[in-house]
């Protein structure tokens, strides 16, 4: 296995089409521009495959969801601003249970805010960010190895539960380069009878978001609704990092776990006992495992680039059985490690 | 084993390829590595720079708390990272266009003057590579071998011109800096 080094959007389309995604749809933003170049690069190379510069981020996502209904592995990708358009179709998505990957570099908000790093975007992601009873799966990788494995698990749970996915990230995992190594992806399972492939003499297939009886739509929400509660029990992925005898948990994902972790090695040398719980899956939250967490550990602290919205999951899971202190650095702002470790510093010394 | 430097210079002075550049060598030589480029409106001319972390262990942050290395392609770079850099750490400065020196007293300073050196072998735009040879020969991160098989990969093997100058550009800063 090749050992390669190379930066975090450029891993995501390479991921992608080693894992059989043919149809990209895109509209360029910063910072996730070389996703979107990468793809315009390769997808002409890889057989049967179809770039398109779309006219705008709506145009895309319509697209991946027609590519989607004939049976393609598709994807598109964006940032912050350039995901809030794309809303309506993720919705519609979920609606006719098509599957597609949706990757999200996000930067500072709200509005156009700013092309810096940020976690701004959690609750849109997390709470399904258009209409209706609907979720989609979001995978926060935290390293660039991450990003290839999960870009690949992105397009398998896709297909498994026919549902839109989202890779949350931020500018600073689109920019930064690791090494890495690509797995092998396993064979697409996706069976035909889901495909739009024109009926011939056979019986019309339709997919459609458009339920006019309130009867057969409130069963698609319930059917919607159970394929959710399948997701939830099997699909939660975390890390616990430091956990044995910690006194103190940080709760973050993605960059800002990063810097956790940082910070965590410079206290570990001064004594401090202090642990990361770091979700990889969003929605599903690992709620579960957070809450057993509570059983011996007593102080919890939410760390993200944004005024506090992870926190709300972090919230519900302890179920007031543990005390949350939280720190934030929205906008676009990247604390460094030693700038995170004073403030855990801080709020450890006067722990309970 | 935990280095961490930034190279910061004008944007077309090849810094981001200084960073590339080591990053690759130190997975080649098989180290954890993060790279890191500041990005943003920036255009040729504007401002340019990169952190690159190699370690024994998984690198938890790739931005730098406190680099060992500063290498400053110019004095802009120099004003803005010298209070950034680690206590009794070292900076490279290209002295052919930088006539500052930090205004801390605790660091190593070596002056390179790479884009003299660069112009005495036919082309300036190798300033940076032969930067590269003085930051290795000082820091060791890596071995000479090493880094310009890494230089190579990363440019492409199409000019056979291009690598010549790039060898004698390397030999050249590594040279410089005496023992």
């Amino acid at each position: 296995m090749n050992k390669v080094l190379m930066s975090g959007n450029n891993i995501i389309g390479e991921a992608a089409i080693r894992a059989g995604c043919r149809f990209y749809a895109g509209y360029p933003i910063t910072p996730q521009n070389e996703l979107t170049e990468y793809m315009a690069e390769h997808m002409r190379k890889a057989e049967g495959g179809v770039f398109i510069q779309s006219e705008s981020e709506v145009a895309a996502i319509n697209m991946i969801a027609g590519a989607s209904a004939t049976g393609a592995r598709v994807m598109t990708s964006s940032s912050s601003p350039g995901i809030s358009l794309k809303q309506e179709g993720i919705s519609s998505m979920a609606a006719c249970e098509l599957p597609g990957v949706i990757v999200n570099i996000m930067r500072g908000g709200p509005g156009l805010g700013n092309i810096r790093p940020s976690q701004g975007d959690y609750f849109q992601a997390t709470r399904g960010g258009g209409h209706g009873d609907y979720r989609t799966m979001v995978f926060a990788p935290a390293t660039c190895q991450e990003l290839a494995d999960l870009t690949m698990d992105a397009f398998d749970a896709a297909d498994k539960y026919r549902t839109p996915v989202m890779i949350l990230a931020d500018g600073m995992m689109g920019q930064m380069m690791e090494p890495i190594i690509f797995k092998s992806p396993a064979p697409r399972v996706y069976p035909e009878k889901f495909m739009l492939r024109g009926a011939g003499s056979g019986k019309s297939k339709f997919i459609r978001g458009l339920l006019l009886d309130p009867i057969d739509a409130e069963e698609h929400n319930w059917k919607l609704a159970r394929k959710y509660e399948v997701i939830t029990e099997h699909e939660t992925l975390c890390e616990e990092h430091n956990l044995e005898e910690a006194d103190m948990v940080i709760v973050a994902y993605g960059t800002a776990a990063r810097i956790a972790k940082g910070a965590i090695k410079r206290l570990r040398d001064h004594g401090m006992k202090i642990g990361l719980f770091r979700p990889i899956t969003l929605w599903p939250f690992p709620e579960l495992k957070l809450r057993a967490l509570s059983a011996k550990v007593k102080n919890f602290l939410v760390f993200e680039m944004s005024t506090g919205q992870m926190l709300e999951d972090v919230r519900l899971a302890l179920q007031g059985y543990a005390h949350i202190d939280f720190h934030g650095r929205p906008g676009g702002a990247v604390p460094t490690p030693a700038e995170f470790a004073n403030v855990v510093a801080r709020l450890y010394n006067k722990r309970d | 084993m935990m280095t961490k430097a930034i190279f910061s210079g004008f944007g077309g002075q090849g810094v981001l390829m200084m960073g590339t550049s080591l990053a690759h060598s130190a997975m080649s030589s098989g180290y954890h590595v993060t790279y890191l480029p500041a990005y943003g409106a920036e255009m040729r001319g504007g401002t340019a720079n990169c952190t690159v972390a190699i370690g024994n262990e998984e690198i938890a942050s790739p931005v730098a708390s406190e680099p060992d290395y500063l290498i400053a392609m110019n004095s802009p770079s120099l004003f803005s990272f010298q209070t950034k850099v680690a206590a009794r750490g070292i900076v490279f400065l290209n002295s052919s266009i930088i006539s500052d020196r930090p205004s801390r007293s605790d660091l190593t300073v070596y002056s390179v003057p790479c884009g003299d050196i660069a112009q005495d072998l036919g082309n300036t735009r190798v300033a940076n590579v032969v930067m590269m040879g003085a930051f290795i020969k000082k820091s060791g991160v890596v071995t000479p071998e090493m880094y310009l098989k890494s230089l190579e990969t990363i440019m492409g093997s199409r000019k056979k011109g291009v690598a010549e100058v790039n060898r004698k550009a390397f030999a050249a800063g590594f040279d410089y800096i005496k023992d």
